[in-house]
């Protein structure tokens, strides 16, 4: 099987609208039979991060590559960079606004729940340029 | 515990999934902190919150979580009731705070070690 690329745009404007993309990457998943874990996995990982493409960097691109063993999902945003990798990596290092965190996010889990819920994660930043951030998920075969 | 008795426990409304009110839940988790839900839920969990927006609808989504209970008596606007019908998640709203809804739940039997 060729793999099966989709793209996306996030909008960065609307938070009403973060998540979107997981949600119809979600449902692609399960149409293709994928089995719920390696689904709920790929949702939890895209989802932090689409919202953290909202929060933090106003929103950008979101590609996914699915192939036979594999889930590949690039978030591609043009917002102000990660200054400190290992600092934002921790769990409740978080720069979010009190607006965010009145709505249930900014608790500083995001990129810790990725790197749980991913196979492999890698972010590439470079400040006032943008984030990078590809999610790897090995997959069980395809029913 | 079936969906019906955790309506009657709370004295909720059913906002949505009137159809599945015979489901079954094993647990629940009570969070204000969607990341907290997003790290630490297991399946078939029922979601307890104080939050109506958006993000607590695809929070269940992401985590196959099919029941929300709004607690304090929040409702959420239409816009919202009719994205999670859309998902088939049943939504209620309950007028007992997080804590005491929480409790109520635990106390009936719901995600008791020792019950099950
Ligand atoms: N795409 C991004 N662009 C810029 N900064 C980011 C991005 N993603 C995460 N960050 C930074 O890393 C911090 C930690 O992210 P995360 O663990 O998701 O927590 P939270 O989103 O709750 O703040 C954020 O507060 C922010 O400073
Ligand atoms: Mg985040």
């Amino acid at each position: 099987m060729a793999a099966l690329t989709m793209h996306y745009t996030v909008d960065g404007n609307d938070f009403t609208l973060a998540g979107d993309c997981s949600s119809k990457v979600k449902k692609s998943l399960t149409q293709l039979g994928f089995d719920p874990t390696t689904i709920r996995k790929v949702a939890i990982a895209m989802y932090e991060g689409e919202i953290n493409m909202v929060i933090h960097a106003n929103g950008g691109f979101i590609d996914v590559s699915i192939e036979p063993d594999k889930i590949v999902a690039v978030l591609n945003d043009h917002g102000p960079g990660i200054a400190d990798i290992d600092k934002a990596m921790q769990e409740g290092f978080s720069t979010a606004s009190n607006k965010v965190r009145e709505l249930g996010f900014g608790a500083g889990m995001g990129l810790p729940n990725m790197k749980k819920y991913s196979d492999e994660m890698n972010i590439s930043t470079k400040i006032g340029e943008g984030t990078i951030v590809t999610l790897t998920f090995y997959t069980k075969k395809i029913r | 515990m079936k969906l019906s008795e955790v309506q009657n426990i709370l004295n909720a409304t059913v906002l949505t999934g009137h159809e599945f009110l015979n489901n079954d839940v094993n647990t629940a988790c009570g969070s204000d902190l969607m990341s907290d839900v997003l790290a630490f839920v297991k399946d078939k969990a029922l979601l307890l919150t104080g939050l109506i927006n958006p993000q607590v609808i695809r929070t269940a989504e992401m985590m196959d979580i099919e029941t929300i209970v709004f607690v304090r008596g929040k409702q959420p606007e239409d816009s919202i009731i009719g994205m999670a019908k859309m998902k088939n998640i049943t939504l209620m709203s309950t007028d007992y705070p997080l804590f005491v809804a929480c409790g109520l739940l635990y106390s009936n039997g719901l995600g008791n070690i020792k019950n099950n």
